[in-house]
This record gives structure tokens, sequence and C-alpha cells, in this order.
């Protein structure tokens, strides 16, 4: 009775051992199952989700146009601080003085990519965009100014 | 010769050394001090605040929209349903309904963070238990359920996709068609799990009567989830006290009466497979309408306190928010769950094999950020 038992639980113990030894035999030789993304070598390819939240712009067209009215819904938004709107007052063509921004200054390294900038944006001002290679050797590259120099608030944005 | 102010060897010839809180088995940084009698565990008293990043002092001078992006870093294994847990806890205090839409949204992705988060767990158990093949396999299923996670809220693990009324924004067109091929293959894949490490001898041998936890001690060291669930604890809060339409959906509450950590292992093994039933019920009918209430732009909440409790992949997370009337809280406090399980830890781990505390820390399942916050 002993004996049985004894056997019986090498019996189990090898044949358990062998059971995986099947699945991972199964998997070396058939390699094309096997998932791995060769990053950096496809990079000229990779394709991120439009969704994904890599860092914040501010889009411009081709005039050098951009959609920020400076109302600092966005500097408001975000929890960390990360937005610096510093406006300026603009002559109009018709005397009058109006709002604009002069920079829009963006920390990335206190960014959390929370998104909640964006939603707050009532102009649509700026976006999310899909790169994520941030790496750099000085922490003041970190610090951007996302309005492009001589760039004009856009015709019918208010 | 001293360590921490005190002797490496007691004077009753017990040895002390740490453990952590740079080892890599102890995921992330736990620092563990072990009173040891040869190779048997006297005494196990954990150190906390390596990572303290005092996220609820914080979150007083946020408003209520913006503090909820902070408790991703809690638990960032089941980074939306801490979110989920503090959008519910606002939107008790507001009275707003959320839409059905929003809700069954809010369901699946809770679902798909649950069962990406036990795929990590799973590997990592293995790797910790010396099994290194197991890591690699979760992954791979893992990574889809990442993909989708990533095309709808636009990050992996730090979604903050919850707000208070509902979500931010809509699923992508693309959702459904994703988890409907990611749950055909994982549901492919449940075998594979089981043929190469549930069943496995050595790991039954490992994990087999290791780190008892009777259902009393359970109860009284306040462990909830798959640890509790383990000792036959019944306290899925998905159950008992149903949030955001769970009382709709039909699942089973997994219970085992082993108390060790092969029932903790079997507990969250067939919790996978619940979340995917889950999941299989609801993909075909989201409903129409509205992913989000409206609230106003600056949110105040009613003077008073207010309590929400959700189920996170590792036991029962609380929000209790204080406020006087004012734009943000005036005080918030998180019950971890991973606090309260890691205070059984000592319990379990004491009269056992020094090998054994990796075993018994493996499937207690720890998040070191939610310990501390």
């Amino acid at each position: 009775m002993f004996l049985k038992e004894y056997f019986g639980t090498i019996f189990r113990s090898v044949r358990s051992l062998l059971k995986g030894m099947k699945l991972t035999g199964y998997y070396f030789t058939h390699p094309k199952e096997i998932h791995t993304e060769e990053y950096p070598d496809n990079r000229a390819t990779l394709q991120m989700f439009d969704r994904f939240k890599g860092e914040v712009v501010m889009p411009h067209d081709d005039n050098n146009e951009h959609r920020c009215t400076g109302c600092q819904a966005c500097e408001i938004a975000c929890p960390n601080g990360t937005i610096k709107i510093i406006t300026k007052q603009e002559l109009q063509p018709d005397g009058k003085k109006k709002k604009a921004i002069d920079t829009f200054v963006y920390h990335l390294e206190l960014c959390t990519m929370c998104n909640l900038c964006v939603v707050a944006c009532p102009s649509d001002a700026i976006v999310m965009a899909q790169t994520f290679e941030h790496s750099v050797y000085d922490k003041k590259q970190l610090k951007k100014v996302l309005n492009k120099p001589g760039s004009k608030i856009m015709e019918g944005v208010e | 010769m001293s360590l921490l102010g005190e002797d490496i060897m007691t004077e009753e010839g017990e040895f002390v050394i740490n453990i952590g809180p740079q080892h890599p088995s102890t995921h992330g940084v736990l620092h563990l001090k072990v009173w040891l009698d040869g190779e048997m565990i006297k005494k196990v008293q954990p150190h906390l605040g390596y990572i303290h990043r005092s996220i609820e002092k914080m979150s007083e001078s946020l408003s209520y929209r913006n503090f909820i992006y902070a408790t991703s870093r809690m638990d960032y294994l089941s980074a939306h349903i801490n979110n989920q847990a503090c959008a519910l806890c606002v939107e008790k205090g507001l009275q707003v309904e959320v839409p059905p839409r929003a809700q069954i949204i809010r369901i699946l992705m809770a679902e798909l963070t649950r069962l990406s988060s036990h795929q990590l767990w799973w590997g990592c158990t293995g790797l910790d238990l010396g099994a290194v093949t197991p890591f690699f396999y979760a992954f791979r299923e893992r990574e889809a359920v990442l993909a989708i996670m990533e095309e709808s809220c636009g990050a992996r693990l730090t979604q903050n996709y919850c707000v208070p009324g509902g979500v931010m924004y809509d699923i992508h067109p693309n959702f459904q068609n994703r988890v409907k091929d990611v749950i055909k293959q994982i549901k492919s894949k449940f075998q594979e799990y089981d043929d190469i490490l549930s069943g496995n001898v050595i790991f039954e041998q490992r994990t087999k009567g290791v780190g008892y936890l009777s259902p009393e001690d359970a109860v009284s060291f306040g462990c909830t989830g798959p640890t509790a669930r383990g000792s036959g604890v019944s306290c899925d809060v998905r159950k008992w006290f149903p949030y955001d339409g769970y009382e709709k959906v039909q699942f089973k509450e997994i219970l085992e009466t082993g108390g060790d950590c092969y029932a903790r292992y079997m507990v969250r093994m067939a919790e996978m497979k619940q979340s995917v039933y889950i999941i299989e019920q609801l993909i075909d009918h989201i409903p129409e309408g509205d992913f989000q209430a409206k609230t106003k732009a600056v949110i105040k909440l009613p003077k008073g306190e207010f309590y929400q409790r959700v189920e996170t992949a590792r036991g029962e997370l609380g929000v209790y928010i204080v406020s006087d009337g004012a734009a943000s809280p005036y005080r918030i406090k998180y019950r971890s769950p991973n606090f309260s399980n890691l205070s059984a830890l000592g319990h379990m781990a004491t009269g056992s094999k020094i090998g054994d505390l990796v075993a018994i820390m493996a499937t207690i399942d720890l998040v070191i950020p939610d310990v501390d916050r």
C-alpha cells in the first residue's frame, strides 16, 4: 500500500512536469506564435493609438494661427501646475484692446497626462500628441512653449 | 553590530535580517524585518513609508475633478477601479444619476482592469516561486488587455478615465470588436495557465498548507478581497454593496476554504473566469445614450461626510470624503486593501520557513504604493 502511494506520487509529479514541458515545447517549436514588438527597430512603422496621451501640443494651421484665447481654463483644470499662460493686451485694428496669449508654457516634467486640460479647453486649442520619447539630457529642455513664435489667434475663435 | 538600533543577534539567539526595501520579490519598496531561528520565522515586522507621497493631504488642496487622477498612483494595477471609487463618492455627494451607458462602460473597464491585474499577479507569483515562463505567458494576454485600455482611455495603466458623472469620453468605435477578440484569446489560454502552473507538482508543494489564515483571523485583521475569500470569508463588495449596476450582472463570488496560499491562488484563477463572464454578458448590451451626466463646472459637495466602497483587484477600497461645502475636500481618507492585507502577513508567516515568506507575499498580491499612499 505504501509502495503504491509512493510510486503513484512520483508518477503524478512527473506527469505534471511533462504537461508543463509540453506547453513550453509547443511554443519553442512554433516561433510564429511568439508575440514580440521589436522596438526601437520598428520606429518607422510604429503606430500609436489616436487617443494615446503622450504630451500636450497646440496645433497651428498653415498661416501660423492657433485657437487659444488665453482664457486659462486649462491652467485652472491642471492639478499639478503644469501649464502657465502669460497673457498680453493686443491692439485690434479697430483700436480696441483684446486679451491674447503671449507665451503658453508647458512643463512636461510635471505633466501626468491626465487629459483634464484638453477636456477643459472651450475652444479646442490644445490636444494630446502621440509622441512618447521624451527623454532629454537637461531638465530645462522639458519646459516647452506651445505657441509658435509670431503666431496669432485664428479668425472667429472667441 | 547594530541594525536599526538593535543587535543582529537577539539574546534568545534569533537572527534578525532585513528583506527589502530593494528586494525584487517584495514587488516594490516593502521593507520587512524578519526574526529567524535557523530557517524558521519567529516574527515579521513591516516597515512602511518608503513611497509615501501624501496623496490624501495633497487632495485637500485640489478640486473634486482634479483629485481623482492621483488615485491612479495608489494601486496602479487597478487604477481604473480606484478612479471609479472616487467618482462614485463625489457622485454620492452631488446626488447625480450616472447614465446607464457610462455605468456599463465603467463595469467593463473595471473587469478588464481586474483581469489584467490578476494576469500580472499570476505571472509574478510564478516568478517569485522560481518559474520564469508563466511570466511571459501572462504578459502576452495582459498586453492585449492593455491595448484596449490604451485605445479607449489613452493610457495603459494610469487611465484617469472616470470623472464625476460618468466617463471622460466615449469608448472607441473599435472597442467592442477588440474586447471580443481579446476575450476569445484569453479564454483559450486558461487551460495553459492550469497546465503550466496550477497542476505543477513543485508549485503545489510550495503553496499547499503554507501561510494558513483562519477565517476568524482574516476578519480580525481586516483582510478583504481574494486574501479573505481564500479563507472562506464572503466579502465581495460587488455582491454585498453593489455599485454602478453590478446588481444587474450575474457572477459568482469565489470562495475557497483552504486558507493557504493555494486557496488564495485558486480564488484569483477563478475570478479571472468570472471577470470574463461579466464582460461577455455586457459587451453586446452597451446601451445608447450619454456617456457623462451634466455636472457644474465647479463641483461643490454639500456639507457632510460621504463614504463609498468598491472591490478592487486586491480587496475593498473605501473612499471617505469630509466636505465643508467648499470646492475642495476638507479631508480625504482612503481605506486601502493592501494595508490591511499586509497586516496579516506577520501572522501568516510566523512559524513557516523563510522561503515560504515569498510565497505568502506573492499570494497576498501586495502593491506597495497602495500601502503607503
